[in-house]
């Protein structure tokens, strides 16, 4: 066990993968000797050389494009993309080409390539770097969509991105870049499937679902529940495309009550499918209607502002309140 | 070979009035820009300082094959355009007039190259030993691609424009990083005895109305900053369906190149022997490790941009006979007659292949099989994916009562049977 923050545990996954497999590559914007904005890549320059971590000219959908070419001809890329709201020059190449690509080829062609993108707010920054896009590529069949919460997962869910051959995106959580966490590198416990919901804490009157950025703070609300006597289970979702329902449903039959908590806008996101998913499953477990707390329909609002829109503990707790009063 | 051996085709920034009107006297036929032609259009060998040392390594045989090829695919086009027509399939993209420009490239190309076509190259498609039938598939709504490219090495057809250029330079990218594997695999003795794999290039197809997509411009950068093994071949047919080249482009489109640092030149795209000999110079450079090289291929459409498609909308019918007046097989003919390379049994013979390759292709598009719907579930990923897994169990179980109302009554088929079961409802 070694403790380390989520960005060093990506660092130390990437650097594991770059040993592990030869055919492996980095492509992203400053991600060589600078090692990326966030430093998430510092070091792996020196230590593998400009051939397998690549500066690449200023273009996601050339670094996306060019990463399906290195692909097909058997290579295992892995695109920094510098911040969320920059990954839209990249959309076209990873919803149409990256995501079809076996699919239209009758199942002959894979295209293993991982998509890193640090997202959220929290962080005080301008516009176009506080976004949640992950509906937006959740919707597009072919994509995978993972999310770690702490350092131990991002350690392993980097490489497992790598290991997959199908086409991951990992978003990562950026505010919560510095959080420190032990890793155990020896083996992946608990997190050998990154595809799996983890239930982080036990609860009796009610589930909050949530991922990425979220988890510290539906943590948070569960201890400040509990000091009002209410037993709250926490999901750490890990996999938003695909959706570990079992884990959500089993929970819910449980508690009766379900929250979905996310930075990203209510309307067409996660938590909808979370809310219709469960109630097909699960309606007569049901206590209260399906709550969703999350950003507010419109563009991200300006930094000073954003406190506001961002789902915090007491939101949490007040979405609480409107489940348990039904 | 440098690029100093080049025509010169730099913009050179004077009278862009009297540039815009000679690209528009060009769009009807004569370019005002220098262009590589060696067989003019009367059948007549001409020479280049660089380029007629290619011309000079095609023997008869070769060119006979040239010819048999080019009359091959537009036998093949029409007979395309006859299946549209009958309701075979659901759209044609027809090819006509551009044979030389993807027969002369295609045939430039090895084996061990990779080739990325946009859609509408058949002729390609058919240097590669693409079955012709399979290239139907997409066209008939029975697939999405049609063929594995690890088996031809030409990729599947690109529907979203230039969409395919980024991936051209990745693999050549990926070639680059093969080789270095190869050489430090090499000095550690681990090839000893081997014979080492043969250098390989990646060519990439798009034309006139996809270079105006960012990708274009995004893989050139690529490209350029990596030295990466592309070819760049931009079949210029002066149409994007109805809008001409002047709207994207200013300047010839081989000129572009030279902002991003690399040779670009102009082919005349309806001369067989130039076409291969500029393409043939191109892939050796990349081959070699001397980077990206653009290829403008001056040709026409002188069809529809699809069967969907009407350009007496946009179009005078005199600029098209303009360009049937240099209708790439009618040359290669008058050139090969000329010199006694082929006579009235090799013509007769073309003729003959090319109606039994129609009639294989009619046979087997009536024969394609409609693919099942749960091919889709299972490759719409690698890995088992417990959504998909679920909603196809949905399906089955769907499906099945269906089948239990079709034992029922055995005459009814099951879609009907579903049809109704959905009335029902």
């Amino acid at each position: 066990m070694t403790t380390m923050t989520i960005a060093k545990a990506i660092n130390e996954g990437l650097r594991a993968t770059l040993n592990n497999n030869p055919r492996a590559l980095l492509m992203g914007e400053d991600i060589g000797p600078l090692g990326g904005v966030y430093r998430v890549t510092d070091g792996l320059i020196a230590e593998f050389g400009a051939d397998r971590v690549v500066d690449t000219p200023l273009a996601e959908s050339g670094i996306i494009g060019t990463a399906i070419g290195l692909s097909l001809r058997g290579y295992l890329p892995v695109c920094e993309i510098q911040f969320d709201g920059f990954v839209f020059p990249g959309f076209n190449q990873i919803t149409t080409q990256l995501a079809k690509m076996h699919s239209r080829s009758n199942g002959n062609l894979t295209v293993p390539v991982v998509i890193r993108i640090p997202y959220g707010g929290g962080i005080g920054s301008i516009e176009h770097h506080s976004e949640s896009p992950e509906a937006l590529f959740a919707h597009t069949a072919g994509l995978r969509i993972i999310t770690p919460s702490n350092p131990h997962d991002a350690y392993w869910m980097i490489q497992q991105a790598v290991d997959c051959q199908d086409p991951v995106i990992v978003f990562e959580p950026k505010r919560r870049y510095w959080l420190k966490g032990e890793v155990d590198t020896e083996s992946p416990g608990t997190s050998a499937d990154p595809f799996k919901a983890h239930v982080l804490r036990e609860g009796t009157d009610a589930t909050v679902v949530v991922y990425g950025p979220l988890v510290p703070v539906a943590l948070a609300a569960a201890n400040a529940a509990a000091e009002d006597g209410r037993s709250v289970e926490v999901i750490d979702l890990r996999s938003i495309s695909p959706i570990d329902f079992d884990t959500v449903t089993d929970s819910v039959r449980k508690t009766g009550r379900l929250i979905v908590a996310h930075e990203a806008p209510t309307f067409g996101g996660i938590g909808g499918e979370i809310a219709a998913r469960v109630s097909e499953r699960a309606f007569h477990s049901l206590e209260a209607p399906v709550i969703r707390v999350g950003g507010f329909h419109m563009p991200y609002p300006v930094a000073k502002v954003e406190e506001d829109y961002l789902p915090d503990i007491d939101r949490i707790l007040e979405a609480l309140d409107r489940a348990l009063s039904y | 070979m440098g690029a100093t051996h080049l025509p010169a085709t730099e913009f050179d920034g004077t009278d862009i009035e009297d540039r815009l009107e000679a690209e528009a006297e060009a769009r009807l036929g004569d370019p005002a820009e220098p262009m590589v032609q060696l067989l003019a259009p009367d059948g007549t060998l001409g020479s280049d300082p660089v380029f007629s040392d290619y011309a000079e390594r095609l023997d008869p045989e070769k060119l006979r094959g040239f010819y048999a090829d080019m009359a091959k695919i537009r036998r093949f086009d029409v007979e395309a355009t006859a299946l549209q027509r009958q309701g075979q399939l659901a759209l044609w993209v027809p090819l006509t007039g551009q044979e030389a420009a993807q027969i002369g490239s295609g045939r430039a190309s090895q084996p061990q190259d990779y080739i990325f076509p946009t859609y509408r190259e058949h002729g390609v498609a058919l240097t590669r030993n693409v079955d012709l039938a399979e290239l139907l598939r997409q066209f008939r709504g029975v697939s999405n691609g049609g063929w594995n490219p690890k088996d031809t090495n030409f990729h599947l057809y690109t529907l979203v424009l230039a969409a395919q250029t980024p991936h051209a330079v990745g693999y050549a990218m990926g070639i680059q990083r093969d080789q270095k594997f190869a050489a430090s695999a090499a000095l550690a003795g681990g090839a000893a005895g081997q014979a080492a794999e043969p250098k390989a290039a990646v060519m990439v197809y798009f034309g006139d109305g996809a270079s105006s997509e960012g990708d274009v411009h995004e893989s050139m950068v690529f490209a350029a900053s990596y030295k990466a093994p592309v070819v760049f071949f931009c079949q210029n047919n002066h149409w994007a369906i109805s809008v001409p080249s002047s709207v994207q482009t200013r300047i010839p489109l081989a000129n572009r190149a030279k902002g991003y640092g690399f040779p670009g030149i102009r082919v005349d795209g309806n001369d067989v022997i130039a076409v291969h000999a500029v393409t043939e110079w191109a892939l050796e450079r990349a081959r070699e490790g001397e980077g990206p090289v653009l290829i403008e291929a001056f040709t026409y459409r002188v069809g529809a941009h699809t069967t969907a498609d009407d350009p007496t909308k946009y179009r005078e019918s005199a600029e098209e006979s303009r360009w049937r007046a240099k209708d790439p097989l009618e040359r290669l003919e008058k050139y090969l007659r000329a010199e006694g390379m082929a006579d009235d049994a090799f013509f007769e013979q073309v003729r003959a292949d090319g109606d039994e390759l129609a009639a294989y292709v009619r046979k087997t598009t009536y024969d394609l099989e409609t693919p099942d719907i749960r091919t889709a579930f299972a490759n719409a990923y690698v890995e088992a994916h417990p959504l998909v897994a679920e909603e196809l169990a949905w399906f089955e179980e769907y499906s099945a009562g269906f089948a239990d109302e079709a034992t029922a009554d055995e005459a009814k088929p099951l879609e009907t049977a579903r049809a109704e079961g959905a009335a029902n409802r």
